[in-house]
């Protein structure tokens, strides 16, 4: 009974830890418990939650990129270059964009998966590279100058309450879902995570398959740079630095096994959405940034140590 | 002359709960000094929770343990150890990178150390170099552990156990990944350690080496104690029927449908090391691969699956000339591999049952849009559960929570689910017990009789010259016999099998 219980008080641990974020800081700032607050909240989380999606298809297939944040920044950087110095037409620029961050991602899984370079070290290569190559490009400054309306993506309303930037982010995530849970190639991200040579020998094409997991994180991560760039309404070399970091805590917060093989999308994103409310939360309470950084990491800690605990007394 | 008894250990009415299952239930045995005593059962007996007590890996409930007279409620690892406890598991713990001195003396570094400030190597090598000698073993002390075959590593593990001077040695299923010759080779060596006076506690199923080193037998089911006796007294159908308390026929497989067409034709085939690889292969038939450990049997598999690359020669199936780049274009054709190592290879443990079963036909079972077909999937998931009679809670129960019979039957029904043509078993009965086996090869001869091809590669040379057709016999990687269902004999496969006919 007591066997049964911790289980399932495990599985939806994480849920309750955001329940209670939530009405903790309900209690303590009136503010806090608005709708216009939370409109906010989802704000401030979309493109974490945009690009956990594809890092959590990453994780658990026994992966991890370390170059989302930068691939961001280059992309932001290309695209104002096409739109501000070359004239393109924007929406082609922005496609291009997210093609580049695909074809990125793409890469990092061609390099991992055929010498075997542990991906750890093959993306910070890449975050390296690509950071550099954002301030080259821009030589260190702001690009600024797109047009206005497409500013809507980053910073609009949809009937003048739910944020765009929310839109893309749910469709994503019923998108992640839906792959994940209902699709053969979801199933055979698990199986590739779980035990790459018994995939193999089930005939599961394992390189297409890891390959995929890192392309589909490029994709997802040039969707979360275009609204980045909207929301800015400039490109910047140095924006979204360290963001694959906070995207990782979300997606281990969530339950993702950084093992591979185990994790589901809504854990994830619970995840996410606690790394906003808690951001949101202390910022409304005038705690600042370093505060924030504090918490965060003690609640990453303690979230992890209590499931490594109700782990081994199963056992 | 009948020596006096001196008992080493004496567990008490030992009782262990995990859960709903109780896994040991006042079991009490002697074990004596200088007597290799096997432990039987099926999976699920109480074997391995016995040792795990023994060697302080898990604490009994309630009872006693006595050591050389002294007695224990519990013991802990440390404590084990220095009652002269050696455990050598399955699943070997060494570290591949070091080498057999620094393996054998791992955690148990000499006295000497303590004294000096960094540790000398050759001290190690020299020591662990005496150990190896009084083993009568041919293995050098400085080799390192990743470049050895399986049966060297258990002789390290042996090693260390000699090196710690100990004075019971509990082995789990020693001779699964042995050959005929290095099983040979290691009964004699158990000898040699029972002579200098130490107790080997014996786990196995394979029923005719129980039979051969054993001095005495306990029989275990279901967590209880049910007898000891010496292998003269009880015969071989007494001490199954007592293992699985039913009666199961050991191994009778008289097959009576006939084979047909040609399925699969090797011509010539040579890669992965193997050379001049030639046979073919009809419906209904199953065609045994003999050899010992390292003589290409595993590898001519992993060869027709796709596994490895087929460097030259032809392959035929149904007729037709075919490549098998990867084991996807073998699945795609027809071709199922039963790999040797269930746990590693055979099924994802960590995934759920239905999941494992429907892996390689997924694709099949999917829309255009790839999204799943749920009823269908869980139809062919329940067909396989009943046709196998898996034995589960919940098929979303992972692979992991069933006993090994089980996860073999699971491997075993995802590849016919996929409805293959050719079907190579790679010790499809290894570490599975009597119950299971028998169900096992009565599913093989089912396959069979539907007209599947079967190529079956076992150790267990019972298991081969009984279900086998025909054989094909391999040596150093190449063919070096053919053999007749009416030519068989363990002698020839032997001869032939280590170069001498």
């Amino acid at each position: 009974m007591t066997h049964k219980f911790s289980e399932i008080f495990r599985k939806y641990m994480i849920f309750l830890i955001f329940i209670v974020l939530i009405i903790g800081f309900s209690i303590m700032s009136p503010a806090f418990f608005a709708v216009g607050n939370a409109m906010n909240i989802i704000r401030q989380i979309s493109m974490m939650g945009i690009v956990t999606v594809g890092f959590t298809f990453v994780l658990i297939g026994g992966g991890l990129d370390l170059s989302v944040g930068s691939q961001i920044a280059l992309m932001d950087i290309l695209i104002c270059c096409m739109i501000i110095d070359a004239g393109m037409n924007p929406v082609l620029a922005m496609v291009i964009g997210v093609v580049f961050t695909t074809a990125v991602g793409t890469f990092n899984g061609f390099i991992i998966t055929k010498t075997g370079i542990p991906p750890l070290i093959a993306t910070l290569a890449m975050q390296t590279a690509l950071r550099g190559a954002a301030f080259v490009i821009s030589n260190g400054f702001p690009k600024y100058g797109i047009p206005d309306w497409m500013k809507l993506i980053g910073q609009g309303n949809l009937f003048g309450v739910f944020p765009v930037p929310g839109i893309i982010m749910v469709v994503v995530i019923v998108f992640g879902i839906m792959l994940l849970n209902k699709t053969y190639t979801g199933r055979h991200f698990y199986a590739l995570g779980s035990n790459e040579e018994a995939a193999r020998l089930t005939g599961i094409n394992v390189h297409f398959t890891r390959i995929l997991t890192y392309a589909l994180l490029g994709l997802l991560t040039g969707i979360a740079g275009v609204v980045m760039l909207c929301r800015t309404g400039s490109g910047q070399p140095n924006i979204a630095t360290a963001f694959e970091m906070d995207v990782l805590t979300a997606a281990v917060l969530g339950g993702v096994s950084v093992n591979g093989g185990k994790g589901t999308i809504i854990g994830a994103i619970i995840g996410a959405a606690i790394i906003g409310v808690l951001n949101n939360g202390m910022s409304i309470m005038g705690a600042n940034d370093y505060w924030q950084q504090i918490i965060k990491g003690a609640v990453l800690l303690a979230v992890v140590v209590f499931d490594s605990f109700s782990r081994s007394d199963k056992k | 002359m009948e020596k006096k008894k001196e008992l080493v250990l004496s567990v008490k009415n030992i009782c262990k709960r995990y859960g709903g299952i109780q896994a040991l239930d006042h079991v009490s045995i002697d074990f004596e000094k200088r007597e290799t005593h096997a432990l039987v059962g099926e999976n699920g007996a109480g074997k391995s929770t016995l040792i795990k007590m023994i060697s302080g890996a898990e604490v009994p409930d309630s009872g006693e343990m006595i050591f050389d007279g002294k007695s224990y409620e519990r013991m802990t690892p440390q404590l084990s150890k220095s009652a002269g406890v050696s455990t050598i598991y399955q699943e070997f713990n060494l570290f591949p990178s070091l080498t057999v001195a620094e393996n054998i003396y791992m955690g148990d570094e000499l006295l000497s150390d303590k004294r000096k400030t960094f540790y000398d190597a050759g001290e190690y090598v020299e020591k662990a170099g005496e150990v190896l000698n009084r083993m009568k073993v041919d293995i050098s002390p400085t080799e390192l552990i990743e470049h050895m075959t399986t049966a060297q590593m258990q002789l390290v593990e042996i090693a260390k156990a000699v090196a710690k001077d100990a004075k019971i040695l509990i082995m789990d299923e020693p001779t699964a990944p042995l050959s005929t010759k290095e099983t040979e080779d290691l009964f004699e060596l158990i000898g040699r350690l029972k002579e200098s006076g130490v107790t080997i506690i014996y786990i196995s199923h394979r029923m005719e080496e129980l039979y051969r080193i054993a001095d005495r037998l306990t029989v275990m089911r279901d967590g209880k104690y049910i007898l000891t006796s010496t292998p003269d007294k009880i015969t071989r159908q007494e001490l199954i029927c007592q293992m699985a308390n039913r009666k199961v026929e050991e191994i009778e497989f008289h097959h009576t449908w006939p084979t047909k067409d040609v399925v699969l034709e090797a011509k010539n085939i040579a890669g992965n090391g193997l050379e001049d690889i030639s046979f073919s292969l009809r419906q209904g038939e199953i065609l045994g691969l003999g050899g010992l450990l390292g003589a290409g049997r595993t590898e001519l598999a992993r060869l027709l699956f796709g596994a490895e690359k087929i460097e030259s020669g032809e392959l035929w199936l149904e007729g037709k000339r075919i490549t098998v780049n990867s084991p996807k274009q073998a699945v795609k054709q027809g071709i199922a591999y039963v790999p040797e190592d269930r746990k590693i290879h055979g099924a994802i443990l960590s995934l759920p049952i239905s999941w494992n079963i429907t892996m390689p036909i997924l694709k099949a079972i999917s829309g255009k849009n790839g999204i799943i077909r749920q009823k269908e999937e869980d139809a062919i998931v329940e067909e396989h559960r009943q046709a196998f009679r898996i034995k589960l809670g919940s098929v979303k129960d992972h692979v992991s929570s069933l006993s090994g019979g089980n996860q073999q039957k699971v491997v075993l029904a995802k590849w016919i689910a996929s409805n293959p043509k050719v079907l190579i078993l790679d010790e499809p009965t290894r570490g599975v017990d009597v119950g299971a086996k028998q169900e096992i090869y009565g599913l093989i001869a089912d396959f069979a009789k539907k007209g599947l091809a079967i190529i079956l590669i076992s150790s267990d040379m019972d298991e081969l010259l009984n279900i086998s057709d025909r054989l094909i016999v391999l040596n150093e990687k190449r063919i070096v016999g053919r053999l007749e269902k009416e030519e068989f004999s363990q002698d020839k496969v032997l001869a032939m099998a280590s170069g001498v006919l």
